[in-house]
Protein backbone atom coordinates (compact mmCIF):
# COMPACT_ATOMS: atom_id res chain seq x y z
CA UNK A 1 0.00 0.00 0.00
CA UNK A 2 1.71 3.71 -0.74
CA UNK A 3 1.44 6.12 1.64
CA UNK A 4 -0.91 8.93 1.28
CA UNK A 5 1.43 11.86 1.45
CA UNK A 6 -1.01 15.03 0.63
CA UNK A 7 -1.98 17.44 3.45
CA UNK A 8 -4.72 15.83 5.92
CA UNK A 9 -7.76 17.94 7.94
CA UNK A 10 -6.55 17.57 11.53
CA UNK A 11 -9.73 16.94 13.78
CA UNK A 12 -10.90 18.80 15.92
CA UNK A 13 -13.66 18.75 18.93
CA UNK A 14 -15.12 21.58 16.34
CA UNK A 15 -14.81 19.75 13.11
CA UNK A 16 -14.94 15.84 14.55
CA UNK A 17 -18.50 14.96 13.61
CA UNK A 18 -17.95 16.27 9.58
CA UNK A 19 -15.05 13.99 9.21
CA UNK A 20 -16.90 11.04 10.94
CA UNK A 21 -19.51 11.24 8.59
CA UNK A 22 -17.13 11.71 6.05
CA UNK A 23 -16.17 8.50 6.96
CA UNK A 24 -19.27 6.47 6.94
CA UNK A 25 -20.04 7.76 3.70
CA UNK A 26 -22.32 10.90 5.06
CA UNK A 27 -22.40 14.28 4.40
CA UNK A 28 -23.22 16.18 7.31
CA UNK A 29 -23.52 19.48 7.97
CA UNK A 30 -23.60 22.19 10.97
CA UNK A 31 -27.71 23.35 11.00
CA UNK A 32 -28.33 25.74 13.84
CA UNK A 33 -31.30 24.09 16.20
CA UNK A 34 -32.66 27.68 16.73
CA UNK A 35 -33.19 29.26 13.39
CA UNK A 36 -32.50 26.28 11.08
CA UNK A 37 -29.53 28.25 9.18
CA UNK A 38 -26.81 25.94 7.39
CA UNK A 39 -22.93 26.90 7.86
CA UNK A 40 -19.90 25.59 6.67
CA UNK A 41 -16.67 25.55 8.03
CA UNK A 42 -18.01 24.16 11.22
CA UNK A 43 -18.15 26.87 13.84
CA UNK A 44 -19.32 27.60 17.29
CA UNK A 45 -22.12 30.07 16.93
CA UNK A 46 -25.01 30.76 14.40
CA UNK A 47 -24.15 33.66 12.19
CA UNK A 48 -27.60 34.45 11.75
CA UNK A 49 -29.24 34.25 15.48
CA UNK A 50 -26.10 34.17 18.00
CA UNK A 51 -27.49 30.52 19.05
CA UNK A 52 -24.72 27.87 20.08
CA UNK A 53 -26.94 25.19 19.52
CA UNK A 54 -26.62 23.29 16.33
CA UNK A 55 -26.82 19.70 15.01
CA UNK A 56 -25.06 17.84 12.44
CA UNK A 57 -28.34 17.47 9.09
CA UNK A 58 -27.16 15.03 6.61
CA UNK A 59 -27.47 17.11 3.97
CA UNK A 60 -28.58 15.59 0.16
CA UNK A 61 -24.53 15.84 -1.28
CA UNK A 62 -26.02 17.46 -4.84
CA UNK A 63 -25.16 20.71 -5.53
CA UNK A 64 -23.30 22.95 -9.01
CA UNK A 65 -20.27 24.19 -9.37
CA UNK A 66 -20.32 28.14 -7.97
CA UNK A 67 -16.65 28.82 -9.17
CA UNK A 68 -13.48 26.87 -9.74
CA UNK A 69 -9.62 27.11 -10.47
CA UNK A 70 -7.35 24.77 -12.63
CA UNK A 71 -3.79 24.89 -10.49
CA UNK A 72 -0.92 24.74 -13.31
CA UNK A 73 2.09 25.02 -10.92
CA UNK A 74 2.10 22.85 -8.25
CA UNK A 75 2.63 24.38 -4.78
CA UNK A 76 3.44 21.28 -2.65
CA UNK A 77 5.62 17.89 -3.70
CA UNK A 78 2.61 15.59 -2.73
CA UNK A 79 0.81 17.91 -5.82
CA UNK A 80 3.18 18.04 -8.81
CA UNK A 81 2.18 14.72 -10.66
CA UNK A 82 -1.77 15.95 -10.65
CA UNK A 83 -0.94 19.20 -12.24
CA UNK A 84 -2.84 20.58 -13.46
CA UNK A 85 -6.14 19.60 -11.44
CA UNK A 86 -9.23 21.50 -10.78
CA UNK A 87 -10.37 23.18 -7.70
CA UNK A 88 -14.03 24.03 -7.37
CA UNK A 89 -16.55 26.10 -4.93
CA UNK A 90 -19.46 23.70 -4.78
CA UNK A 91 -22.68 25.39 -3.74
CA UNK A 92 -24.68 22.47 -2.56
CA UNK A 93 -28.49 22.35 -2.72
CA UNK A 94 -29.23 23.57 1.32
CA UNK A 95 -27.13 26.54 0.36
CA UNK A 96 -23.60 26.34 1.80
CA UNK A 97 -20.69 26.00 -0.28
CA UNK A 98 -17.13 24.17 -0.36
CA UNK A 99 -14.37 23.96 -1.68
CA UNK A 100 -13.16 20.38 -2.87
CA UNK A 101 -12.03 18.29 -5.85
CA UNK A 102 -14.45 17.40 -9.01
CA UNK A 103 -13.25 13.38 -9.71
CA UNK A 104 -13.02 12.26 -13.28
CA UNK A 105 -13.11 15.56 -14.71
CA UNK A 106 -10.31 16.89 -16.68
CA UNK A 107 -9.60 21.13 -16.42
CA UNK A 108 -11.04 21.82 -19.39
CA UNK A 109 -14.55 20.00 -18.60
CA UNK A 110 -15.06 21.80 -15.46
CA UNK A 111 -17.56 24.72 -15.65
CA UNK A 112 -19.58 27.32 -13.42
CA UNK A 113 -23.12 25.66 -12.89
CA UNK A 114 -21.88 22.32 -13.53
CA UNK A 115 -24.12 20.02 -11.46
CA UNK A 116 -22.30 17.77 -9.30
CA UNK A 117 -23.12 15.11 -6.09
CA UNK A 118 -21.13 13.99 -3.25
CA UNK A 119 -18.45 11.17 -3.60
CA UNK A 120 -16.65 9.62 -1.02
CA UNK A 121 -12.66 9.31 -1.71
CA UNK A 122 -11.23 6.80 1.86
CA UNK A 123 -7.77 8.57 1.11
CA UNK A 124 -6.42 6.85 4.40
CA UNK A 125 -7.82 4.81 7.62
CA UNK A 126 -8.79 7.40 9.21
CA UNK A 127 -9.75 10.10 6.51
CA UNK A 128 -12.57 10.30 4.17
CA UNK A 129 -12.72 13.37 1.84
CA UNK A 130 -15.66 14.30 0.22
CA UNK A 131 -15.34 14.91 -3.24
CA UNK A 132 -17.43 15.21 -6.25
CA UNK A 133 -18.36 14.06 -9.53
CA UNK A 134 -20.66 15.35 -12.54
CA UNK A 135 -24.29 14.59 -12.66
CA UNK A 136 -25.11 12.82 -16.03
CA UNK B 1 -22.47 66.59 21.15
CA UNK B 2 -20.56 67.31 18.08
CA UNK B 3 -19.93 63.94 16.62
CA UNK B 4 -16.30 62.65 16.78
CA UNK B 5 -14.38 62.61 12.99
CA UNK B 6 -10.50 61.75 12.56
CA UNK B 7 -11.26 63.92 9.54
CA UNK B 8 -7.40 66.04 9.08
CA UNK B 9 -6.60 65.55 12.83
CA UNK B 10 -3.31 63.69 12.04
CA UNK B 11 -0.69 63.89 9.29
CA UNK B 12 2.21 61.76 7.98
CA UNK B 13 5.09 63.48 9.05
CA UNK B 14 7.80 60.67 8.16
CA UNK B 15 8.43 58.44 5.53
CA UNK B 16 11.33 55.44 4.93
CA UNK B 17 12.36 52.61 2.76
CA UNK B 18 14.93 50.50 2.73
CA UNK B 19 16.54 49.07 0.04
CA UNK B 20 14.43 46.59 -2.14
CA UNK B 21 15.67 43.35 -2.84
CA UNK B 22 15.63 39.37 -3.23
CA UNK B 23 18.42 38.96 -0.26
CA UNK B 24 17.97 41.90 2.55
CA UNK B 25 21.00 40.13 4.38
CA UNK B 26 19.10 41.15 7.59
CA UNK B 27 17.01 39.58 10.43
CA UNK B 28 13.28 40.76 9.99
CA UNK B 29 14.33 42.67 13.28
CA UNK B 30 16.89 45.04 11.70
CA UNK B 31 15.16 45.46 8.22
CA UNK B 32 11.86 47.10 9.89
CA UNK B 33 13.94 49.25 12.35
CA UNK B 34 16.32 50.53 9.66
CA UNK B 35 13.25 51.56 7.64
CA UNK B 36 11.62 53.11 10.87
CA UNK B 37 14.83 55.08 11.94
CA UNK B 38 14.60 56.51 8.53
CA UNK B 39 11.26 57.58 8.65
CA UNK B 40 11.85 59.01 12.28
CA UNK B 41 15.05 60.77 10.83
CA UNK B 42 12.62 62.68 7.94
CA UNK B 43 9.80 63.71 10.45
CA UNK B 44 12.27 65.32 12.17
CA UNK B 45 12.36 63.87 15.45
CA UNK B 46 14.82 61.67 17.70
CA UNK B 47 13.94 58.03 18.11
CA UNK B 48 13.05 58.50 21.28
CA UNK B 49 10.53 60.68 20.63
CA UNK B 50 8.33 57.57 19.32
CA UNK B 51 5.57 56.86 22.03
CA UNK B 52 3.25 54.92 20.08
CA UNK B 53 4.23 51.56 17.31
CA UNK B 54 2.17 50.10 15.82
CA UNK B 55 3.87 47.17 13.39
CA UNK B 56 1.68 45.77 10.28
CA UNK B 57 1.60 41.85 11.70
CA UNK B 58 4.20 40.56 14.41
CA UNK B 59 7.24 40.34 12.24
CA UNK B 60 8.98 42.56 14.80
CA UNK B 61 7.96 42.59 18.62
CA UNK B 62 6.82 45.67 20.57
CA UNK B 63 9.93 45.20 23.04
CA UNK B 64 12.35 45.17 20.29
CA UNK B 65 10.66 48.37 18.69
CA UNK B 66 10.80 50.27 21.62
CA UNK B 67 14.16 48.81 22.90
CA UNK B 68 16.00 50.19 20.26
CA UNK B 69 14.30 52.96 19.58
CA UNK B 70 15.28 54.14 23.21
CA UNK B 71 11.83 54.52 24.28
CA UNK B 72 11.14 55.48 27.63
CA UNK B 73 7.59 55.44 27.77
CA UNK B 74 5.52 53.71 25.21
CA UNK B 75 1.83 54.77 25.67
CA UNK B 76 0.46 52.21 22.98
CA UNK B 77 1.20 49.39 21.13
CA UNK B 78 -1.21 47.46 18.34
CA UNK B 79 -0.80 45.34 15.31
CA UNK B 80 -3.40 44.53 12.98
CA UNK B 81 -3.60 41.44 12.04
CA UNK B 82 -4.99 41.58 8.46
CA UNK B 83 -2.31 40.45 6.16
CA UNK B 84 -1.91 42.58 3.37
CA UNK B 85 -4.38 44.47 4.12
CA UNK B 86 -2.32 45.38 7.72
CA UNK B 87 -0.44 48.32 6.73
CA UNK B 88 -2.69 50.68 5.66
CA UNK B 89 -4.75 49.46 8.32
CA UNK B 90 -1.68 50.84 10.63
CA UNK B 91 -2.73 54.44 9.69
CA UNK B 92 -6.26 53.78 11.11
CA UNK B 93 -4.87 52.77 14.34
CA UNK B 94 -2.17 55.08 14.91
CA UNK B 95 -4.70 58.24 14.07
CA UNK B 96 -6.73 56.80 16.59
CA UNK B 97 -4.59 56.77 19.27
CA UNK B 98 -3.14 60.48 17.96
CA UNK B 99 -6.34 61.71 17.88
CA UNK B 100 -7.13 60.95 20.80
CA UNK B 101 -4.52 62.07 22.72
CA UNK B 102 -3.04 58.20 24.04
CA UNK B 103 0.36 58.95 22.13
CA UNK B 104 1.94 61.55 20.08
CA UNK B 105 4.51 60.23 17.64
CA UNK B 106 3.11 56.75 16.29
CA UNK B 107 5.13 54.83 14.06
CA UNK B 108 3.69 52.74 11.29
CA UNK B 109 6.05 50.07 9.81
CA UNK B 110 5.67 46.74 7.86
CA UNK B 111 8.08 44.73 6.02
CA UNK B 112 9.92 41.55 6.12
CA UNK B 113 12.14 38.61 3.97
CA UNK B 114 9.35 37.82 1.54
CA UNK B 115 12.25 36.26 -0.65
CA UNK B 116 14.99 34.74 1.50
CA UNK B 117 13.08 33.98 4.52
CA UNK B 118 9.24 33.26 4.20
CA UNK B 119 8.21 33.13 -0.06
CA UNK B 120 4.43 33.17 -0.33
CA UNK B 121 5.08 30.03 -2.82
CA UNK B 122 6.27 27.99 -0.22
CA UNK B 123 3.29 28.77 2.04
CA UNK B 124 1.04 25.79 1.76
CA UNK B 125 4.40 23.38 2.55
CA UNK B 126 5.56 25.75 5.56
CA UNK B 127 1.77 25.03 7.09
CA UNK B 128 1.42 21.23 5.93
CA UNK B 129 4.40 21.06 8.13
CA UNK B 130 2.34 22.88 11.04
CA UNK B 131 5.58 25.48 11.31
CA UNK B 132 5.01 28.34 9.66
CA UNK B 133 7.11 31.30 9.75
CA UNK B 134 3.88 33.15 9.24
CA UNK B 135 1.52 33.89 12.45
CA UNK B 136 -1.27 31.04 11.48
CA UNK B 137 -4.66 33.01 12.86
CA UNK B 138 -7.97 30.64 12.37
CA UNK B 139 -8.66 31.90 9.17
CA UNK B 140 -5.60 30.31 7.95
CA UNK B 141 -6.08 26.83 10.44
CA UNK B 142 -9.43 26.96 8.50
CA UNK B 143 -7.63 26.76 5.05
CA UNK B 144 -5.49 24.22 6.68
CA UNK B 145 -8.38 21.85 7.50
CA UNK B 146 -10.83 22.12 4.52
CA UNK B 147 -9.23 23.52 1.67
CA UNK B 148 -5.45 22.58 1.64
CA UNK B 149 -6.34 18.97 1.66
CA UNK B 150 -8.01 19.29 -2.11
CA UNK B 151 -4.59 21.17 -2.91
CA UNK B 152 -5.19 25.22 -2.16
CA UNK B 153 -2.15 26.63 -0.94
CA UNK B 154 -0.91 30.13 -1.91
CA UNK B 155 -2.94 33.22 -1.98
CA UNK B 156 -2.50 32.91 -5.81
CA UNK B 157 -4.99 29.80 -5.65
CA UNK B 158 -7.05 31.93 -2.68
CA UNK B 159 -8.45 34.37 -4.98
CA UNK B 160 -8.18 32.93 -8.30
CA UNK B 161 -11.94 31.39 -7.71
CA UNK B 162 -12.94 34.99 -7.61
CA UNK B 163 -11.39 36.11 -10.43
CA UNK B 164 -13.38 32.87 -12.43
CA UNK B 165 -16.30 33.79 -11.24
CA UNK B 166 -15.72 37.43 -12.27
CA UNK B 167 -14.74 36.90 -15.88
CA UNK B 168 -18.13 34.72 -15.73
CA UNK B 169 -20.38 37.01 -14.91
CA UNK B 170 -18.90 40.29 -16.39
CA UNK B 171 -16.75 39.09 -19.26
CA UNK B 172 -13.40 40.43 -17.71
CA UNK B 173 -10.93 39.18 -19.56
CA UNK B 174 -7.20 37.97 -19.51
CA UNK B 175 -6.26 40.67 -21.19
CA UNK B 176 -7.66 43.53 -19.07
CA UNK B 177 -5.64 41.68 -16.15
CA UNK B 178 -2.36 42.64 -18.28
CA UNK B 179 -3.56 45.96 -18.65
CA UNK B 180 -3.16 46.91 -14.63
CA UNK B 181 0.40 44.74 -14.91
CA UNK B 182 1.22 46.75 -17.67
CA UNK B 183 0.59 49.79 -15.99
CA UNK B 184 2.69 49.11 -12.93
CA UNK B 185 5.32 47.69 -15.23
CA UNK B 186 5.67 50.74 -17.04
CA UNK B 187 5.47 53.10 -13.28
CA UNK B 188 8.41 50.70 -12.21
CA UNK B 189 10.64 52.20 -15.15
CA UNK B 190 10.74 55.19 -13.45
CA UNK B 191 11.24 54.10 -9.57
CA UNK B 192 15.36 53.57 -8.76
CA UNK B 193 13.89 50.91 -5.83
CA UNK B 194 12.15 49.22 -8.08
CA UNK B 195 12.98 45.60 -8.54
CA UNK B 196 11.43 45.45 -12.20
CA UNK B 197 12.94 48.59 -12.86
CA UNK B 198 14.78 47.59 -16.52
CA UNK B 199 12.64 45.31 -17.66
CA UNK B 200 9.96 46.63 -19.28
CA UNK B 201 6.69 44.66 -19.84
CA UNK B 202 4.04 44.40 -23.16
CA UNK B 203 0.75 43.05 -23.18
CA UNK B 204 1.91 40.03 -25.22
CA UNK B 205 4.70 39.79 -22.87
CA UNK B 206 2.05 39.44 -20.35
CA UNK B 207 -0.08 37.12 -22.42
CA UNK B 208 2.76 34.98 -22.87
CA UNK B 209 3.94 34.46 -19.05
CA UNK B 210 3.09 30.71 -17.92
CA UNK B 211 0.17 30.08 -16.39
CA UNK B 212 0.35 29.49 -12.17
CA UNK B 213 -3.32 29.10 -11.34
CA UNK B 214 -6.08 29.85 -13.76
CA UNK B 215 -6.91 33.03 -14.55
CA UNK B 216 -3.56 34.25 -13.63
CA UNK B 217 -0.22 34.20 -15.21
CA UNK B 218 3.41 34.96 -13.78
CA UNK B 219 2.57 38.01 -14.39
CA UNK B 220 -0.38 38.61 -12.52
CA UNK B 221 1.26 38.24 -9.51
CA UNK B 222 3.36 39.84 -7.05
CA UNK B 223 6.76 39.78 -6.48
CA UNK B 224 8.33 37.83 -3.42
CA UNK B 225 10.79 40.68 -2.28
CA UNK B 226 12.79 41.62 1.02
CA UNK B 227 12.22 45.17 2.81
CA UNK B 228 10.29 47.14 4.42
CA UNK B 229 8.90 50.99 4.51
CA UNK B 230 7.63 53.13 7.72
CA UNK B 231 5.71 56.15 8.41
CA UNK B 232 4.96 58.36 11.40
CA UNK B 233 1.68 59.57 12.13
CA UNK B 234 1.50 62.70 14.19
CA UNK B 235 -1.54 65.74 15.08
CA UNK B 236 -2.18 67.82 12.36
CA UNK B 237 -1.22 70.36 15.13
CA UNK B 238 2.29 69.48 15.62
CA UNK B 239 3.13 68.33 11.77
CA UNK B 240 2.53 71.82 10.83
CA UNK B 241 6.01 72.99 12.37
CA UNK B 242 8.06 69.75 11.64
CA UNK B 243 10.91 69.23 9.03
CA UNK B 244 8.49 68.12 6.02
CA UNK B 245 5.31 68.98 4.11
CA UNK B 246 2.93 67.19 6.22
CA UNK B 247 0.30 65.01 4.82
CA UNK B 248 -2.66 64.94 6.31
CA UNK B 249 -4.85 62.02 6.79
CA UNK B 250 -8.60 63.09 5.68
CA UNK B 251 -9.90 59.56 5.62
CA UNK B 252 -9.09 56.23 7.32
CA UNK B 253 -11.38 53.08 7.17
CA UNK B 254 -10.95 49.53 7.28
CA UNK B 255 -13.49 46.30 6.47
CA UNK B 256 -13.96 42.62 6.84
CA UNK B 257 -15.99 40.66 4.30
CA UNK B 258 -19.13 38.40 5.46
CA UNK B 259 -17.79 35.54 6.31
CA UNK B 260 -14.06 36.95 6.93
CA UNK B 261 -12.93 33.63 7.30
CA UNK B 262 -13.49 32.01 3.94
CA UNK B 263 -14.33 33.16 0.55
CA UNK B 264 -16.37 30.22 -0.43
CA UNK B 265 -18.94 30.95 1.62
CA UNK B 266 -19.64 34.90 0.56
CA UNK B 267 -22.87 35.09 -0.86
CA UNK B 268 -21.92 38.21 -3.03
CA UNK B 269 -18.11 37.35 -4.04
CA UNK B 270 -17.09 40.63 -4.42
CA UNK B 271 -18.45 42.07 -1.74
CA UNK B 272 -14.84 42.29 -0.02
CA UNK B 273 -13.32 44.25 2.80
CA UNK B 274 -13.27 47.51 0.74
CA UNK B 275 -16.79 47.70 -0.21
CA UNK B 276 -17.78 48.46 3.62
CA UNK B 277 -14.37 50.57 4.20
CA UNK B 278 -14.28 52.34 1.28
CA UNK B 279 -18.26 54.52 1.94
CA UNK B 280 -16.24 54.87 5.20
CA UNK B 281 -13.47 56.77 4.63
CA UNK B 282 -14.68 58.77 1.71
CA UNK B 283 -17.64 59.80 3.88
CA UNK B 284 -15.24 60.86 7.00
CA UNK B 285 -12.90 62.47 4.30
CA UNK B 286 -15.89 64.46 2.38
CA UNK B 287 -14.94 63.68 -0.91
CA UNK B 288 -15.74 61.24 -3.82
CA UNK B 289 -13.47 59.20 -6.49
CA UNK B 290 -13.66 61.72 -8.74
CA UNK B 291 -11.57 63.83 -6.33
CA UNK B 292 -8.71 61.55 -6.31
CA UNK B 293 -5.57 62.73 -8.20
CA UNK B 294 -3.47 59.55 -7.67
CA UNK B 295 -3.95 55.88 -6.09
CA UNK B 296 -1.75 53.17 -4.79
CA UNK B 297 -4.11 50.08 -4.72
CA UNK B 298 -2.72 46.85 -3.26
CA UNK B 299 -2.23 44.62 -5.87
CA UNK B 300 -1.47 41.34 -5.16
CA UNK B 301 -2.82 40.43 -8.21
CA UNK B 302 -3.99 41.86 -11.03
CA UNK B 303 -7.67 41.27 -10.77
CA UNK B 304 -7.89 42.43 -7.07
CA UNK B 305 -6.84 46.08 -8.44
CA UNK B 306 -10.10 45.76 -10.83
CA UNK B 307 -12.20 44.70 -8.01
CA UNK B 308 -11.27 47.51 -5.71
CA UNK B 309 -11.92 50.13 -8.34
CA UNK B 310 -15.09 48.73 -8.75
CA UNK B 311 -15.97 48.17 -4.82
CA UNK B 312 -14.49 51.81 -4.52
CA UNK B 313 -16.79 53.14 -6.83
CA UNK B 314 -14.77 54.31 -8.99
CA UNK B 315 -16.24 52.18 -11.66
CA UNK B 316 -20.02 50.28 -11.88
CA UNK B 317 -19.50 46.60 -10.77
CA UNK B 318 -18.33 44.52 -13.41
CA UNK B 319 -17.27 47.77 -15.49
CA UNK B 320 -13.34 46.94 -13.32
CA UNK B 321 -11.92 45.09 -16.43
CA UNK B 322 -13.19 48.13 -19.07
CA UNK B 323 -12.35 50.91 -16.95
CA UNK B 324 -8.19 49.55 -16.61
CA UNK B 325 -7.83 49.68 -20.61
CA UNK B 326 -6.41 52.24 -22.56
CA UNK B 327 -4.19 53.87 -20.41
CA UNK B 328 -6.43 55.31 -18.20
CA UNK B 329 -4.89 53.94 -14.77
CA UNK B 330 -1.68 54.73 -16.12
CA UNK B 331 0.20 58.35 -15.73
CA UNK B 332 -1.13 60.86 -17.62
CA UNK B 333 -4.49 58.89 -17.47
CA UNK B 334 -7.73 59.55 -15.46
CA UNK B 335 -6.39 57.77 -12.16
CA UNK B 336 -2.87 57.09 -12.12
CA UNK B 337 -2.51 53.82 -9.55
CA UNK B 338 0.61 52.55 -8.21
CA UNK B 339 3.07 54.90 -9.17
CA UNK B 340 5.67 53.24 -7.51
CA UNK B 341 5.44 50.23 -9.59
CA UNK B 342 3.40 48.20 -6.56
CA UNK B 343 3.81 45.39 -5.25
CA UNK B 344 3.70 44.02 -9.02
CA UNK B 345 6.60 45.46 -10.24
CA UNK B 346 7.93 47.63 -7.30
CA UNK B 347 8.19 45.36 -4.27
CA UNK B 348 6.15 43.44 -2.62
CA UNK B 349 6.75 45.21 1.18
CA UNK B 350 3.23 44.48 2.15
CA UNK B 351 1.77 48.05 0.79
CA UNK B 352 3.46 50.21 2.91
CA UNK B 353 5.40 50.91 -0.27
CA UNK B 354 2.06 51.98 -1.21
CA UNK B 355 1.97 54.70 1.89
CA UNK B 356 5.16 55.82 0.86
CA UNK B 357 4.63 56.24 -2.59
CA UNK B 358 1.06 58.43 -1.71
CA UNK B 359 3.19 60.60 0.85
CA UNK B 360 5.72 61.12 -2.14
CA UNK B 361 3.09 62.40 -4.55
CA UNK B 362 0.87 64.81 -2.36
CA UNK B 363 4.36 66.16 -1.16
CA UNK B 364 5.48 66.48 -4.92
CA UNK B 365 8.47 64.34 -4.30
CA UNK B 366 7.81 61.72 -6.92
CA UNK B 367 9.96 62.79 -9.51
CA UNK B 368 9.56 61.49 -13.33
CA UNK B 369 6.03 59.63 -11.71
CA UNK B 370 4.78 62.80 -10.30
CA UNK B 371 1.48 63.50 -10.53
CA UNK B 372 1.08 67.08 -11.50
CA UNK B 373 -0.60 68.84 -8.85
CA UNK B 374 -1.41 66.03 -6.55
CA UNK B 375 -3.72 67.28 -4.06
CA UNK B 376 -5.27 63.70 -3.17
CA UNK B 377 -4.34 60.64 -2.71
CA UNK B 378 -5.58 57.36 -1.77
CA UNK B 379 -4.18 54.03 -0.78
CA UNK B 380 -5.24 50.30 -0.23
CA UNK B 381 -4.98 47.17 1.21
CA UNK B 382 -6.24 43.68 0.48
CA UNK B 383 -5.36 40.64 2.71
CA UNK B 384 -5.99 37.52 4.69
CA UNK B 385 -8.84 36.32 2.14
CA UNK B 386 -9.70 40.23 1.14
CA UNK B 387 -9.86 42.14 4.37
CA UNK B 388 -9.50 46.08 3.04
CA UNK B 389 -7.82 48.88 4.45
CA UNK B 390 -8.13 52.55 2.82
CA UNK B 391 -6.80 55.62 3.71
CA UNK B 392 -7.15 59.14 1.89
CA UNK B 393 -5.10 61.85 1.94
CA UNK B 394 -4.15 65.45 1.12
CA UNK B 395 -1.34 67.55 0.97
Amino acid sequence: MTTYNKPLPRITSLTKEFWEGCKRHELLIQRCKDCGTYRHYPRPMCPNCGSWNAEWAKVSGRGKVYTYIVAVQPFHPAFSGDVPYAVAIVELEEGVRMVSNIMDCGPDDIYIGMPVEVVYDDVTEEVTLPKFKKVT
Amino acid sequence: MESFTLRDKTAIVGIGETEYSKGSGMSHTALLLQASAKAIEDAGLRPKDIDGVVPAINLITFEDLAVNLGTEDLKYAASPNMGGASSVATLLSASMAVASGIATNVLCVAGWNGYSAMRFSGLGKAMDASASPMPMPSMLAKLRDFEMPYGVFVPAQWYAPMAIRHMHEYGTTSRQLGAVAVACRKHAQLNDKAIMRGRPMTIEDHQNSRMIVTPFRLFDCSLESDGAAAAVVTSADRAADMRNRPVYIMGVAEGHPVPADQIAGRRDMFQIGLSFAAPRAFAMAGVTPKDIDVAEIYDCFTWSVICQLEAMGFCERGEGGPFVEGGRIELGGELPINTHGGLLSQAHIMGMNHVVEAVRQLRGDAGEAQVKDAEIALVTGWGDLADGSIAILRR
